[in-house]
């Protein structure tokens, strides 16, 4: 039970797909000017991801590995497919919202790199866990850049306003570069963290070896 | 013996330091300072002090916050302050030279290692950012009570309008800038920003290079389009930008057939963004075009190490 709970957490914090693997980018500076924008694409992608992890791992055996691609290829287009068809149904104002870059979830990089990385070579069930987290990852993160965007670039979040009518928005923040300047901030910012921990980690370790020696030597 | 040391090279030191320099460049800007503040009245330095204070306090914060060593003493926060003032309009409100101070300081400068490490001028960059932001903020016309008429961001709008000619300012008003005219604070006087250019020639603070490549290239490319030369010229933020901006040390080339590529370059943009753009002015995204262009240009335009043979040069001078 642990091992698939290590799965699940691995892709929200430690390999967090946006700012830990830096993969899907695309999707992520485009769609990601309103909260609601990240929210539905995250949703989208963890929904096609389930379905490739579980599917590949399941037909792991069967498929050659020469043409793994291909037919990675063909099982997420079909889920793509699905998901596009059902959003178009049910959510059509976020589907018109996120427009091309739903299509465009067959080649996004989070959802084959988890096919060649982990459901090729795991169980049904931890790719299910893996797929879990690694959406659970993406849509936070997409939900997170979305809503710091939104705030400062419309005054709103989830659509409601937030500072009232005397704000003037920060335009930038919702244009592509507010994409870039949001990502590169936020990377930054988790690196510096991760890095303050990690030191204080060694320093622990440093401590305990100390100690150690102290009381051997006593 | 006491006052004999030994110590390693360089042994002759220039007494220019970052900080004289930039000294320099901040007595070249007050001819420019004193038109800007004689026709838009006070508000000019109220807006040069919020942008020098938040400029100058963005860097101590963010050098305290690292805990690198303190360097606000060396003035160039203080003239990325008033450059950036300079690019404001005279009824831009005070938040705005401080989100742009913040900006130029913390994400353009210090973000990427601080002095000597900015990839593009600050205060442009700040500039960009604050058209992109609030663009009718920074675009928006004023009412000048010393000339009794409204200014605009810039004449070269009205050109980019259709608007009859024989509206237009003259080219003695354009010059001098005392008559009302057009423009954000700083690039009002063409005569101003000229006579501080020639200062920091003289004083050997910048080349004459890169200013005198990049507007004659666009008086020349000006003549070869049909335009007004002259209006061209002393027009939009061509006189700032060529002395004040393009001439940034960090952000342009610094052997001599770089800067003359690179001022050519940013002749060449602006002209295009002027006649075939959306924009009615392009100094400010020219010149920071080629502040990413400028390492590039570098690299290709390396000096010959002296003494070697050119087939020596090529293997890397061993």
């Amino acid at each position: 039970m642990k091992k698939y709970f290590g799965y699940l957490t691995n892709g929200i914090i430690k390999e967090n797909p946006i700012f830990r693997l830096l993969l899907g980018m695309c999707p992520t500076l485009a769609v990601s000017t309103l909260a609601i924008n990240g929210l539905g694409m995250g949703l989208a992608t963890t929904a096609v991801l389930i379905g490739s992890n579980v599917c590949i791992s399941a037909l792991r055996k069967i498929i050659p590995d020469d043409i793994r691609i291909p037919a990675f290829v063909v099982v997420i287009a079909s889920f793509v497919t699905i998901v596009g068809m059902l959003m178009k149904a049910y959510v059509p104002a976020l589907d018109a919202a996120l427009g091309i870059f739903i299509p465009l979830i067959v080649v996004n990089c989070i959802i084959l790199g988890r096919a060649e990385a982990f459901a090729f070579g795991h169980t049904v069930f931890e790719s299910l866990a893996d797929a879990i987290g690694m959406g659970l990852g993406f849509t936070m993160s997409l939900t997170v850049l979305g809503a710091v965007r939104e705030i400062i670039g419309a005054g709103t979040i989830f659509g409601f306003s937030l500072f009232g009518a005397a704000y003037e928005p920060m335009i930038l923040m919702i244009l592509p570069p507010g994409a870039f300047l949001t990502l590169g901030l936020g990377i930054g910012l988790i690196n510096k963290i991760s890095n303050l921990s990690r030191k204080k980690k060694a320093e622990k370790e440093k401590d305990i070896e100390l100690s150690q020696i102290v009381e051997e030597a006593a | 013996m006491k006052n004999l040391f030994v110590s390693s090279s360089p042994h002759i030191r220039s007494i220019e330091t970052t900080s004289s320099i930039m000294q320099n460049v901040v007595i070249a800007l007050l001819p420019a300072l004193a038109v800007a503040a004689y026709v838009f009245g006070l508000r000019v330095l109220m807006l040069v002090a919020v942008c020098i204070a938040s400029s100058v306090a963005t860097e101590w914060i963010i050098q305290k916050l690292l805990k690198q060593p303190i360097t606000i003493d060396d003035w160039s926060a203080v003239v990325t302050g008033i450059l950036l003032a300079f690019n404001l309009p005279i009824n831009a409100p005070w938040w705005l030279g401080v989100l742009g101070s913040v900006f130029a300081i913390a994400l353009v400068k210090q973000c990427f290692g601080g002095l000597g490490h900015n990839f593009m001028n600050p205060a442009l960059a700040a500039r960009a950012f604050l058209v992109a932001s609030w663009p009718v903020r920074m675009t928006g016309s004023a009412y000048i009570p010393l000339t009794d008429t409204f200014t605009s961001a810039t004449p070269l709008g009205m050109v980019e309008a259709g608007m009859d000619p024989s509206l237009l300012p003259s080219h003695l008003d354009l010059f001098l800038g005392l008559n009302g005219v057009y423009g954000s604070i700083g690039e009002i006087s063409a005569l101003a920003l000229i006579l501080g250019g020639v200062y920091l020639i003289v004083r050997g603070v910048i080349s004459y290079r890169i200013p005198v490549t990049y507007i004659g290239t666009v008086a020349v490319l000006s003549l070869i389009f049909k335009q007004d030369v002259l209006f061209q010229l002393l027009s939009g933020g061509l006189m700032l930008g060529a002395f004040f901006m393009a001439t940034d040390y960090v952000s342009s080339p610094s052997s001599p057939k770089g800067q003359i590529i690179f001022a050519v370059g940013c002749g060449l943009l602006t002209v295009i963004i002027r006649l075939f753009g959306g924009y009615p002015e392009g100094v400010s995204y020219s010149i920071l075009l080629m502040n990413v262009a400028a390492p590039l240009i570098e690299k290709y335009t390396r000096p010959k190490i002296y003494g070697l043979r050119p087939k020596e040069v090529k293997e890397g001078g061993q």
